[in-house]
């Protein structure tokens, strides 16, 4: 397990921390702007779930690397009610802000590696993972 | 390949700073056309511009390079909603092909004979609003004396209401017999589709028996539009109306049933209101306007008469149909 730091997500504010660490760590393990971008957005959303549906949670992010490659894994937990329908979540619409490219759909997109793992009344898991290109 | 693009946005961008023509502007445009078919993202195109332009004039100041990376952000959202909307559209695409084969589908399964009895003609014209039908016809004859047709129209349309014509026919395929009286074929019908339908679900019908040895139109209605009886004699439009509740309301239902003598030239116009509520964009196409046309055409073979009536009505629509179009006409010929 590589290097991992964490931000704690329990007021709006926490979002924008999130995003900073992640933004900073990206930098670090060499991910150009546009990708920097892409990883701070994928948080952005996660954090954002975490406040708006569990209350509280964390993001954390670990740098990995393997066979030469190098990227970066966003973990995102939390001890919420859990997502009851995980199919119709990924689905493509089915977003609060339907349309807008937004939410676990978006955050697939913008990653090369995405899973959930979630249970009713326990919480939720979500690993997002890039590599550089 | 994204060095080769690089390559050639510089190249484009070059030009047109030098220049600032029509034509560099052009060849810009094409080449963001070739960007969307190899799905390069906004912020990708703007990452692409700023590498441009760092090597063009790396003396700008550093203002202007942070500003970039503003848009960049700003970007990732155009070019997620770009994908959503791509894959949206393929998905559309399935369900279009989906819809295609349920539609074959509903037709092979729904498809009836229209059957010939001596001295009358029947023309028949079906058209869905989309692709599925929510009409219905049904023909139930012994090729010989009896000449039966049920026309049923489920309330709403599309899909659901696609589903449901096939409980019809099967409940008509049981019945078999040509002789059956209207107001039986409809008590028959009105029991399977109270059990098997949702409170929600309404279906109207409309059955109608011809009998060639008394030149007798005997018929009945759940909740139908009346048809149409066209007195040649007398040169005039009556309408067939027949009490009765819709299928599947109740269980227990006894259907009116009356007759009408036909006499050569006489025919019957049996719809839906996909006929009777014909819009244009004004209010509905009045009902003498659609007497009036069917009055024009009264020489006309039955089959041409509701072929006319259709292209016309269609025509006043502007080729937008809001409902599923049925029109079958029974003319008697000698
Ligand atoms: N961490 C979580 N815990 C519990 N439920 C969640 C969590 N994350 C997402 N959900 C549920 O999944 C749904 C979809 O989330 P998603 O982020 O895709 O869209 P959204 O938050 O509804 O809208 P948007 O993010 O586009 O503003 C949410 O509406 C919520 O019900
Ligand atoms: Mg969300």
């Amino acid at each position: 397990m590589g290097y991992r730091s964490s931000v704690e997500i329990l007021t709006e504010w926490d979002i924008v921390a999130a995003r900073q660490l992640g933004r900073n760590e990206a930098k670090e393990v060499g991910f150009g702007t546009v990708d920097q971008a892409r990883i701070t957005t994928a948080i952005s959303e996660l954090a954002r779930n975490i406040y708006l549906y569990a209350g509280k949670g964390k993001i954390e992010i670990e740098r990995i690397s393997e066979g030469g490659s190098f990227g970066i894994i966003i973990i995102a937990s939390d001890e919420g009610p859990g997502i009851p329908d995980v199919r119709k979540v990924m689905e493509d619409g089915f977003s609060t802000s339907g349309g807008l490219g937004a939410g676990m759909p978006g955050v697939k997109r913008l990653m090369d590696d995405f899973k959930i793992e979630t249970v009713l009344g326990e919480g939720t898991v979500i690993k997002a993972t890039k590599w550089i290109r | 390949m994204p060095q080769e693009i690089e390559r050639q946005y510089k190249e484009i961008l070059r030009q047109y700073v030098m220049r600032q023509t029509e034509q560099n502007l052009y060849a810009g445009q094409n080449f963001s056309r070739q960007l969307i078919q190899k799905n390069i993202a906004p912020e990708e195109v703007i990452s692409i511009h700023k590498a441009a332009l760092e090597e063009m004039f790396p003396e700008l100041p550093m203002n202007v390079w942070h500003s970039f990376d503003l848009l960049i952000e700003m970007m990732i959202r155009y070019g997620l909603a770009h994908a959503e909307h791509q894959s949206l559209l393929e998905q559309q695409e399935e369900i279009k092909v989906e819809m295609d084969l349920a539609a074959n589908v509903q037709r092979t399964l729904l498809k009836t004979t229209v059957p010939e009895v001596a001295g009358l003609e029947i023309g028949l014209v079906s058209v869905p609003a989309r692709k599925m039908n929510g009409d219905y016809i049904y023909f139930l004859s012994d090729d010989l004396k009896n000449a039966g047709v049920a026309v049923a129209d489920v309330i709403g349309k599309g899909i659901p209401a696609a589903l449901c014509m096939s409980m019809i026919k099967y409940g008509m395929d049981s019945l078999q017999d040509a002789t059956s009286d209207p107001k039986k074929v409809l008590d028959i019908i009105n029991r399977i589709v109270e059990k098997s339908v949702d409170d929600d679900m309404f279906i109207s019908m409309f059955y109608g028996r011809y009998n060639v040895e008394q030149s007798v139109f005997t018929y009945a209605s759940a909740g139908h539009e009346p048809a149409l009886f066209y007195d040649a004699q007398k040169g005039e439009f009556s309408e067939l109306h027949a009490k009765g509740l819709l299928l599947g309301v109740v269980p227990n239902v006894t259907y009116a049933q009356h007759e009408v003598k036909m006499e050569y030239g006489d025919f019957i116009v049996m719809m839906t209101d996909g006929v009777t509520e014909c819009r244009t964009d004004e209010g509905f196409i009045e009902q003498e306007i659609i007497a009036s046309l069917i009055h024009s055409l009264r020489d006309e073979s039955a089959q041409t008469i509701v072929d006319t009536v259709y292209k016309e009505l269609e025509k006043m629509q502007n080729f937008e149909l809001r409902d599923d179009f049925t029109l079958v006409i029974f003319k008697k010929t000698h």
